[in-house]
């Protein structure tokens, strides 16, 4: 037996020794409380929709989202959702938002390329053509698309959040090319522009895009103070939504589920021991 | 065989109640034969249409597209759809057959909204077996199906051939003048 | 074990199929009267639990193709079409991908449930070579499954994979190319994967009626590792097996819905969530758990064609095993010496899974350096995945074949019933 455990012990202490950092890899992402989290955990609404304006607003101009459709908005556990409207394709929200958005479209008629105003049923557009046209608008950098940025993360919101309030000066010895910026936050590895010793390189990597959000950038419709700190949260709260909006759902029916397989297993095992209860085994 | 029978000399010698038993047996099927059972829910379900179909159900027209006497044909949850701008011949036509015998009796005017006697919106599929029929054929100057020979009239209503009833007006409203929204 | 049946048509319509296509009493036999030896543990459920995932995956599978496209232009979006339009896509979609888990640590238990208890061991032999055939058909699915969602991962991973075949000297270029159908995984491959992945559930399937049917006509080990000799020591397998399965395959379920609904992505990796792109690589390609510790043989090799070579002669130690163990007690419950190296390849097998998901060259203990052996710092996860690795192939061929000849066994029970009569009592 305590051979096992002395296994057990050393198999639980590499693990562990296996989490902690080498020099040059980033920070981990900062832990921040999320009210979607736990088994319960459900979207706050009116943090949705600051972070949509604040997607709007700044982020959108460089990042497409063009696995979400306007409709999405207004769904169930979205940002703009509203009982009266349970299809979400008629919540006024929902149409106003789309209105000022264009969308390319062939008209019916001539069948020449048009833009019209965007309904409901329409995806995101995206604010460039094609790839190539977006690199070539930020400096040879892609900005990516953001529909699921928060699952395609390692860390999810948690890095998102921590990306855009971990803005810091780069330190001194640590070559900036133009266009770059240092975050101690981003994966990479600066050892190739480090002057110092291979054994204090800093940790992080050089982002292309430039710190995008600061105080007040954003002005909030429910007063809330619009700080970096506020902004950051509940647009990395929104990405969140975007990645994965079926997450309510998922926890609500996964707590019945969970329930039924709990008293399914005890009455199962109840019925286990009285067929057994005569035979030795 | 001889094992079962073990199991089963011995119960009564145990106490506790063979039906109490039994009902722990029962409930265990059951629980287990319920949940099996609403799993299947989501398995039948998914073959709905999905949302991104649900929504585009409504599609909005403009009607200025279309000149008099003529049809426009869009595609609308995944079927033609015909928009005709009726002549006064066409309408002055299917009044005046109001009251001739047909299969599926209905006046002109309410396959029309009221005042907008001009615009017939139909959904172009023969309600015999679902073929598209072609304008200006058959016995009675409206549709004609060609694949099993059903006629309809300028008002599309069935009047001879097999199909049972009256092209289908779907649901639709004016939000303008010169613009429907359909669905 | 496959002596006269038992089964007594009551009905008239019984006794009419039964002239005729006698399958009622084909599952009588095989699932009611079947004799089970009476002392099975709870780590002989996994084989119903086995089923229970098998005939998940294929009916979530199924769904899924209802919704999916295979289309290098379109697979991604139609998976996130799936999660996120399709009516409840998100749970049929995460039963699926986290099924394939669930398949795998259900599987692994039952393996490690064989080589424990040596239920490979005559005349079980047949039997457990189609076990084999089962889990190397069940990796060949995962990987082109997991190719099908189109992400970066997915990609790469297929990359990565196609070109270990690429090491066989004279053929491999050409074998890589037929198995992509161009210069390089596309459209094609993603065709062919998809056709393939679709396929050989079925053939897994198909392998498994052959595993039962072997299991039955060999009847089942036991702990002891004594074959019943009476029939005091065997119980009908309905109720008695029946029931204790049913309770082990919920308790397994709740794992499953535990990771479906409260952690669904945890055993997946975050780069699979970007679209497949030719031109980046992730910066720390790693499969899919369960194909970690091959993974980390792989890379223990410096050498390309002998880092396959071994890989692919991990998975041949498993079908050679019944000629490898020269022991003539089978369960390991009388053999204490074997047990205790048993212990210790448990842990090497867990060693190199942890070692294939870790950088090469990081440290396994932080902020120590050795010395450099050969190619790496000996405090390297390389070098540990190379201890590990050795002792692998250590058990199989060197261990196994010699401790059956030089071991003591500890004196085996006459009878199942015998040592549970006598443990009761005592």
């Amino acid at each position: 037996m305590l051979r096992k455990l002395s296994i057990i012990a050393a198999v639980a202490g590499l693990a562990f020794a296996g989490q902690a950092l080498a020099a040059g890899h980033p920070l981990p992402p900062k832990d921040v409380q999320w009210s979607f989290e736990g088994p319960f955990g459900k979207f706050d609404q009116a943090q949705l929709q600051r972070g949509y304006k604040v997607y709007r607003e700044v982020c959108s101009s460089c990042h497409s989202m063009k696995l979400l459709s306007f409709r999405n908005l207004g769904d169930k556990g979205g940002p703009f959702y509203n009982e009266k409207y349970k299809n979400s394709n008629d919540n006024p929200w929902v149409k106003a938002i789309a209105k000022d958005y264009e969308v390319a479209d062939i008209d019916s008629e001539t069948g020449d390329a048009i833009k019209r105003p965007a309904t409901s049923a329409d995806r995101f557009p995206s604010p460039f053509a094609n790839e190539v046209a977006a690199r070539g608008a930020n400096g040879g950098a892609l900005p990516p698309d953001m529909s699921l940025l928060a699952k395609a993360r390692s860390g999810g919101p948690d890095y998102i959040y921590s990306l855009l309030t971990g803005y810091v000066d780069p330190p001194a010895g640590l070559k900036v090319g133009p266009g770059q910026h240092y975050n101690p936050y981003m994966p990479g590895d600066l050892t190739a522009y480090w002057s110092g010793s291979h054994e204090h390189v800093p940790p992080g990597g050089f982002i292309a895009m430039a710190q995008p959000l600061k105080d007040g950038q954003v002005t909030f419709d429910d007063g809330t103070k619009s700080t970096l700190d506020q902004q950051a949260k509940d647009v990395s709260a929104f990405l969140m939504w975007a990645a994965e909006p079926k997450l309510e759902e998922r926890k609500q029916t996964g707590f019945a589920v969970i329930i039924y397989l709990l008293l399914l297993s005890g009455l199962l095992y109840a019925s286990y021991k009285t067929v057994w209860r005569n035979e030795s085994h | 065989m001889a094992d079962t029978a073990v199991g089963a000399t011995t119960e009564p010698e145990h106490g506790g109640d063979p039906s109490r038993r039994d009902f722990i047996h029962i409930a265990a099927i059951a629980a287990a034969a319920g949940g099996a059972a609403t799993l299947v829910w989501p398995f039948i379900d998914q073959m709905n249409p999905s949302a991104d179909t649900l929504a585009m159900a409504s599609t909005e027209f403009d009607l200025t597209k279309v000149p008099e006497g003529q049809q426009v044909t869009l595609k609308w949850r995944g079927k033609p759809l015909f928009v005709r701008n009726r002549t006064k011949g066409e309408i002055s036509k299917a009044v005046a057959d109001d009251s001739a015998p047909m299969k599926d009796p209905q006046k002109d005017a309410d396959r029309v909204k009221p005042g907008k006697a001009q615009w017939l919106v139909l959904i172009g599929s023969c309600t015999h077996l679902g073929c598209v029929p072609t304008f200006g054929g058959g016995d009675y100057g409206g549709w004609f199906c060609p694949c099993h020979g059903s006629h309809y009239d300028t008002s599309g209503r069935i009047r001879k051939g097999p199909a049972p009833l009256n092209l289908v007006v779907p649901e639709y409203e004016f939000l303008s003048d010169t613009k429907v929204k359909i669905g | 074990m496959s002596g006269h049946s038992t089964y007594q048509p009551k009905t008239g319509f019984e006794r009419w199929l039964d002239a005729r296509l006698p399958i009622i009493r084909l599952g009588y036999d095989s699932f009611v009267d079947y004799p089970t030896p009476r002392n099975l543990n709870y780590w002989w459920t996994f084989g119903g639990i086995l089923s229970l995932c098998l005939a998940s995956q294929l009916i979530t599978g199924i769904i899924l193709v209802m919704h999916y496209t295979p289309s290098a232009d379109h697979a991604f979006a139609s998976v996130e079409h799936i999660m996120r339009d399709v009516n409840y896509g998100w749970l049929i979609r995460y039963m699926h991908a986290n099924g394939a888990s669930m398949f795998f640590i259900a599987v692994y238990i039952h393996m490690m449930r064989g080589l424990y208890y040596g239920s490979y061991k005559a005349p079980r032999e047949v039997l457990w070579l189609l076990g084999c055939v089962i889990y190397l058909l069940m990796m060949a699915t995962a990987f082109m499954g997991y190719v099908l969602p189109w992400g970066q991962m997915s990609f790469h991973g297929a990359v990565v994979i196609t070109n270990l075949f690429g090491a066989l000297p004279i053929v491999g270029e050409s074998i890589t190319t037929w198995l992509w159908g161009g210069f390089a995984v596309d459209n094609a491959t993603l065709n062919r994967f998809f056709s393939l992945h679709y396929l050989l559930p079925f053939m897994i399937a198909g392998v498994v009626i052959l595993h039962i049917w072997a299991l039955h006509v060999v009847g089942q080990n036991n702990p002891t590792g004594v074959e019943p000799k009476s029939k005091a020591d065997t119980v009908p397998f309905t109720p008695y097996a029946t029931v204790k399965d049913g309770f082990a395959m919920s308790v397994f379920l709740i794992l499953f819905a535990f990771f479906v609904f409260y952690m669904p992505n945890a055993l997946g990796h975050a780069d699979n969530y970007i679209e497949a792109n030719p031109l980046v690589t992730p910066s720390h390609i790693v499969p899919e758990w369960y194909f970690l510790p091959f993974y980390a043989i792989l890379r223990a090799v410096p050498d390309k064609l002998m880092g396959v070579l071994a890989m692919f002669g991990a998975i041949a130690c498993l079908f050679a095993l019944p000629w490898l163990d020269t022991s003539k007690v089978r369960s390991m419950r009388y053999r204490p010496t074997a047990k205790v190296y048993f212990m210790i390849f448990v842990v090497a097998c867990c060693i190199l899974g942890l070692c294939g998901a870790k950088l090469p060259d990081d440290k396994v203990i932080p902020h120590l350096t050795t010395f450099k052996l050969i190619d790496a710092d000996l405090n390297s996860f390389v070098w540990l995945s190379r201890f590990a690795s050795l002792y692998y192939f250590a058990f199989f061929l060197v261990i196994l074949p010699i401790l059956g000849l030089k071991e003591k066994p500890l004196p085996v029970p006459e009878s199942i019933a015998s040592p549970a009569l006598t443990e009761k009592k005592g």
